[in-house]
């Protein structure tokens, strides 16, 4: 039987979303056994020709370059899904977009005349149909496992798309924030990572971008109640998932109040 | 990039358009005209991330979870580079088991980094794969073995770190919470085996043959009084640098080439040096722990190596020597009273270098009397080291003009990959600007 073509791409991001493949110490093989691994440039110099019947895409766009390239990821893909903040919501470099980028460029660079980018980093289904997209930033290597089992046993993917809250109450975690007062984003944010920063008596920073239907307001009114500032709940919204739109819109009402 | 104009008798172009098995995204043009290598360039496209600039106006107690982020593969040691960064400007000095915790955490990046390229992204170009899972089919012990190896390492990140890429546990002052003897305890029997399997490693890697070839870098690393480099020590190199990181900037700069806006690095006045395995190994080979020292000794290493090829080896006993540290580092653990210390916010500027698995990673914060940072600059090892890989390209293509154009290829593509180029790391390179003369 023809094993499933799977292709990893990359666009602007650090690497680490394609490294959870590579991180599957115990699976990789395995996984290997059961997709031809047809276009991974962070693994091999070994390419097959597309079509590909699974690409994974990692990464924003923020070069018109890119966004032409992702077009052609796509014509070449039957499925395509994201993984990570970066595809998924524009990521860190995404708070770009609440900037002017010139500004930014004479920052970094002496002679910012040579640099080309786009004004803003935008995640992929901003430019083309997204099949699914896998949260976190980094993503969780097991959700990803998950992921192409189901592609290749042609289903939808069981992800959780409660809370964090209610992994922290299936592992029999302590609250952080009404035990220590501790500011969380927890409430407003997607399950996935397993809760690990409540486990590590630390509050949530929102890495898996917003739960469906998130109360941002009313969790940055408890926030106040804990001593948290306007410029608090700014920076804590304005992070990995800074353009996803219930961060985005949170944060920008904070903005305003700031001023 | 094209090769369109020009063509002389006898003229040939090698283009790797897009490398593979490196972190990030990089190319490489040669242009050889009339038997000399004319044109050497590693080319980043890259896109650039921006994050100096997006650090300005955050809280200082971000700059780790935020740094980490530039670098999927060695996310601890920007979190290191970044937590002493800004103790650095506070005055404050961790001592004690938090230090050692640092360190041990240091221990798992490392091995689950280097194994990540000795044996998945590097060894398959001394075995003529063109991947690890290819030469997994004939050498599926070895790449399980290595599998498990980097498993060891990616337990300590877990362990301490909540996580393997961008862990969560590390704050400016300590940590969030630190583990307990028994917790810690977990990792020793995996790390005893691990300890074999890097032994194993050693001696599999001195077995790869080795172009003959040696450069005369300028070396540059961390070096403390009595422990191989991790979070601290004078920055030393091979020719008489023996400077206090305060003086970081005064002897190195970066500058931008004029065909690119890629920024490369220097000593000033003086030109390339190499960071990294070679470095840290030549400066420091006498501190590193005596089963390391005596593999290196085994497989003929000498105490100074300048073949890069040869670098895949010392990576191998910088495995051996993380895994006897982190052995020493749990079995005298006890933990600290509290996790973390406070660390004052004042108007100063810190800077700190560590070293990451590819070599000397710098950072320099200014920060304002509210602790939000005001300025950043961050100088990874793949920018450090940019001159060098270029210099080593331009000679091992003018020794290898004979080979044909894939073999030629090929071993361009290897020389790069001895050096680990992070190019997600190097926030500061971009695609290149090509002007033809």
């Amino acid at each position: 039987m023809m094993r499933p073509k799977l292709a990893v791409w990359k666009f602007a991001s650090c690497d680490g979303c394609q490294l959870s493949l590579l991180d599957c110490e115990d699976e990789l093989l395995t996984v290997a056994d059961q997709v031809e691994i047809a276009y991974f440039m962070e693994a091999s110099r070994a390419t097959v020709a597309g079509p590909y019947d699974l690409s994974l895409v990692e990464g924003s766009i923020t070069t018109a370059h890119d966004a032409e390239r992702i077009r052609e990821v796509r014509r070449q893909s039957k499925r395509l899904v994201t993984i990570g903040a970066c595809a998924t919501a524009g990521g860190i470099q995404a708070l770009r977009n609440f900037q002017d980028v010139r500004a930014f460029t004479e920052i970094v660079y002496a002679r910012p005349g040579y640099i080309s980018t786009l004004a803003q980093s935008t995640p992929i289904g901003q430019h083309v149909l997204v099949d699914f997209e896998l949260r976190g930033c980094p993503i969780d290597k097991h959700q990803l496992l998950e992921v192409i089992a189901a592609f290749i046993q042609r289903r939808r993917p069981v992800i959780r798309t409660d809370s964090v809250c209610t992994e922290c109450k299936r592992r029999g975690t302590v609250c952080v924030m009404v035990a220590d007062g501790t500011p969380c984003l927890g409430p407003v944010t997607q399950a996935g990572c397993g809760a690990i920063c409540p486990s590590f008596d630390r509050g949530c920073y929102g890495c898996f971008g917003p739960t469906e239907s998130p109360n941002t307001a009313a969790l940055a009114a408890w926030w106040r109640r804990l001593g948290a500032s306007d410029t608090d709940i700014l920076r804590a919204y304005r992070n990995f998932n800074a353009w996803a739109s219930p961060f985005r819109e949170e944060s920008e009402a904070h903005e305003r109040r700031e001023r | 990039m094209s090769d369109a104009n020009g063509k002389a008798e006898g003229s040939r172009t090698i283009r790797v358009d897009y490398l593979a098995r490196v972190e990030g995204e990089g190319s490489l043009h040669l242009g050889i005209r009339d038997g000399a290598v004319e044109d050497v360039r590693l080319a980043i496209f890259e896109p650039p991330r921006f994050f100096e600039a997006l650090l300005r106006g955050r809280g200082f107690g971000e700059a780790p979870d935020i740094t980490s982020r530039i670098c999927g593969i060695c996310p601890v040691a920007y979190m290191m580079s970044a937590v002493h960064a800004m103790e650095n400007a506070a005055g404050v000095s961790i001592a004690g088991p938090i230090r050692d915790l640092r360190r041990l955490l240091y221990c798992g990046e490392w091995i689950e980094s280097h194994v990540l390229h000795v044996a998945m992204l590097h060894a398959p170009d001394f075995l003529g794969y063109p991947d690890a899972i290819a030469m997994a089919r004939d050498h599926g012990e070895h790449v399980r073995r290595a599998l498990g190896l980097k498993k060891a390492g990616n337990d300590i990140v877990r362990l301490l770190g909540g996580r393997e890429i961008h862990p969560i546990n590390v704050r400016v002052g300590g940590f969030y919470k630190v583990p307990t003897r028994r917790e810690l305890s977990t990792l020793t029997e995996p790390l005893l085996r691990a300890r074999d399997a890097a032994r194993a490693l050693v001696d599999r890697v001195a077995a790869f043959p080795f172009p003959e070839y040696e450069q005369d870098y300028e070396f540059v690393a961390l070096r403390h009084p009595d422990e191989y480099p991790f979070n601290e020590g004078r920055v030393v190199s091979s020719r008489g640098i023996d400077i206090d990181v305060a003086d970081y900037d005064s002897v190195f700069e970066e500058f931008q080439v004029p065909h690119s806006t890629a920024l490369h690095a220097r000593i000033r006045g003086r030109g390339s040096y190499l960071v990294g395995p070679l470095a840290r190994y030549a400066l420091n080979s006498d501190l590193l722990s005596p089963a390391a020292r005596d593999a290196a000794a085994a497989v003929g290493l000498g105490p100074v190596c300048r073949n890069p090829y040869r670098s895949i080896l010392v990576r191998a006993v910088e495995v051996l020597h993380a895994c006897d540290e982190a052995l020493r580092l749990i079995a005298a653990y006890t933990p600290p009273d509290a996790p973390f210390v406070a660390v004052p916010v004042q108007d100063a500027v810190g800077l700190a270098a560590t070293e990451a698995p590819r070599g000397l990673l710098y950072h320099r914060y200014r920060i304002d009397a509210s602790g939000s940072i005001l300025d950043a600059r961050i100088i990874p090892p793949t920018s450090q080291n940019q001159g060098a890989i270029e210099e080593d390209l331009r000679r091992v293509a003018t020794a290898c003009l004979d080979m044909p154009d894939d073999a030629l290829q090929g071993r361009c593509e290897q020389t790069i990959r001895n050096h680990d180029p992070c190019i997600s790391c190097a926030a500061h390179f971009l695609k290149l600007t090509v002007e033809r003369t």
